[in-house]
């Protein structure tokens, strides 16, 4: 059974990574369909986040049970310049229809779970989850 | 990975393979712009169908390839999206508005047809 | 057992009354161990009594008393409830077919805590202040264990009856073909937020397998949806259009409608027709079909 995953995020190329690596253990874990994309786009997403925005961080992936529950969790961390006004920034960048960046509001979205902790001058944390019904 | 691209008829086929990154999609575009000048093609299929998924980024260079192939006369059509891909993308609100979609090859080549015959009727 | 990287029930911060806890635990765990047989037999006994677990029978009571009852003391002397846990799920995917409820796992394993406590009140009952701190060190411990079975058992529970949920609602809502490129999904009842998005689900791959260019949506039987499944018909028209299928609503109830033009929803952009026979001949036309009409000869007409 696989325990955690650690993707650091340069680049763009290390989105690709974070992505594969997220849908193997989604696959892994038993997630099934729809369940695994909606889990590889967040994770494409965030990572891409960090990428284009943040520069630098990374993602962890690993197994999470709670009782009965099992799923996934997904943490994000950006050694970003962090965010000022967290509920405006998650509604900013989420815009329908034009195919700009979604980013961290897009993960909200397509998760069960959503915490996020912003310091400004030191970076973003969050931390998503995903459960198997 | 390189998108091959076949010249079918006054077609184009670009087939992507699974794993998809930023370059690769950049230069996809960029061979697309390089054959619609080398051929002067009516239409350009776009097989995505070995995609697991389709994100903001793919999304965006998709519609700007669309874009650049209409302005040189060329009608796009998106063949191959999954259902947990469509899924997802409406999910994040990721629209191919303005772009031709289709079930596969077949349906894409029909389509292109269609779209491609009217606008030759219109020109007589 | 300090040089465990487990994480200890009992948080103490003074060092010596920490030692002692420790020290206690491990006279507890002993304790526990020597009386075993007697004390699985008298737990068993009270299970009878009560009147719990009547779905089993005495041999099957015994041996999961066993397990649960080395599982307990092992939690106690490690102070890790993860091996627990992870009984408490097998047993409950276990007996919960066997129509065990909630009711009897929590009864027995409070029974157990029982049993456990007087046997310690029996022990230490000379020693008022020892009694005491063995209890201290012992009720965190049980505390814990009740919880972790309790809240397992329960949780499994929740997600067998989502499971059955989920095969139900698979059932009910089959995607049709009724002509070559042509689906007919007919939707009754309620519809929320989960049987929504798996309607979706069941469309989509419905169009990839059928290779089906036109769907027709039929709401005849819903009486009302909310924002989340409006929001929900919408997506399923988008994507749809994604996999190159157009989608026709039809039964569209004038309530609906005005919902989900209160919702902001652009009714022109969905491709709606009244009832699900217009529904169908629209589709056909899409499709490029020829319906035409056969005028059969009737019989003659009574005269007034």
């Amino acid at each position: 059974m696989a325990s955690e995953t650690r993707v650091a995020i340069a680049s763009v190329a290390d989105v690709v990574t974070a992505r594969q690596k997220g849908r193997s253990l989604a696959q892994e874990l038993g997630f099934e369909g729809a369940d695994v994309t909606l889990i590889t786009a967040a994770i494409s997403e965030v990572s891409r986040n960090i990428a284009e925005h943040a520069k630098r961080g990374e993602i962890i992936l690993r197994p999470e049970n709670h009782g009965a529950r099992r799923g996934l969790c997904v943490v994000y961390h950006d050694d970003g310049p962090g965010i000022a006004n967290l509920a405006q920034a998650m509604q900013y960048g989420y815009s329908s229809g034009s195919g700009l960046g979604v980013g961290l509001p897009g993960a909200k979205w397509l998760m069960d779970e959503f915490d996020i902790e912003s310091k400004l001058g030191v970076g973003t944390t969050v931390t998503m989850k995903k459960w198997l019904d | 990975m390189r998108v091959p691209i076949l010249k079918q008829r006054d077609y184009l086929i670009a087939s992507v393979q699974s794993v998809l990154s930023d370059p690769d999609l950049l230069q996809l575009r960029d061979d697309l712009a390089e054959r619609i000048g080398r051929y002067r093609s009516r239409g350009v299929i776009i097989d995505v169908t070995v995609l697991d998924v389709i994100d903001s980024f793919a999304t965006r260079t998709l519609r700007a390839i669309a874009h650049m192939l209409r302005l040189r006369g060329a009608e796009t059509v998106i063949v191959g999206i999954q259902p947990e891909v469509a899924f997802t993308m409406v999910q994040l609100s990721l629209t191919l508005e303005g772009i031709g979609t289709a079930l596969d090859l077949e349906e894409g080549l029909a389509y292109l047809d269609e779209r491609t015959k009217r606008k030759f009727r219109r020109g007589k | 057992m300090e040089g465990r990287q487990q994480p200890r029930i009992k948080d103490d911060t003074r060092p010596s009354a920490a030692e002692n806890t420790v020290s206690l635990l491990r006279e507890l765990v002993a304790h526990l161990r020597q009386r075993r047989t007697e004390l699985r037999q008298e737990w068993a006994r009270r299970i009878r009594d009560s009147r719990l677990l009547t779905a089993m029978s005495t041999e099957e009571i015994f041996s999961e008393a066993t397990a649960v009852y080395d599982n307990y003391v092992e939690v106690l002397e490690t102070g890790s409830v993860e091996a627990l846990q992870a009984y408490a799920r097998d047993l409950s995917e276990r007996i919960i077919p066997r129509g065990v409820e909630t009711h009897e796992v929590l009864g027995i394993v409070l029974l157990l805590r029982d049993v456990l406590a007087r046997s310690l009140f029996e022990k230490y009952h000379h020693d008022f202040d020892l009694l005491n701190r063995v209890l201290d060190a012992y009720e965190p411990a049980a505390n814990s264990i009740a919880n972790t079975v309790g809240v397992s058992f329960v949780e499994q529970r929740e997600r067998v009856i989502r499971q059955q949920q989920k095969a139900i609602r698979e059932l009910s809502t089959p995607v049709l073909q009724v002509r070559e490129r042509l689906l007919i999904l007919p939707i009754i009842g309620v519809i929320e937020a989960q049987r929504a998005r798996q309607l979706t689900e069941q469309l989509l791959r419905g169009i990839r397998a059928n290779r089906a260019k036109v769907v027709v949506v039929d709401v005849t039987g819903v009486p009302a949806i909310d924002s989340a499944v409006a929001n929900h018909l919408v997506q399923t028209v988008e994507a749809s259009r994604l996999m190159g299928a157009t989608v026709i609503i039809t039964g569209l109830s004038s309530e609906i409608a005005q919902t989900l033009v209160t919702l902001g929803v652009d009714l022109s952009k969905m491709n709606a027709v009244g009832d699900l026979q217009g529904g169908i001949e629209e589709a056909e036309r899409m499709l490029g079909y020829k319906v035409t009409k056969v005028e059969l000869p009737t019989a003659p007409e009574e005269s007034a």
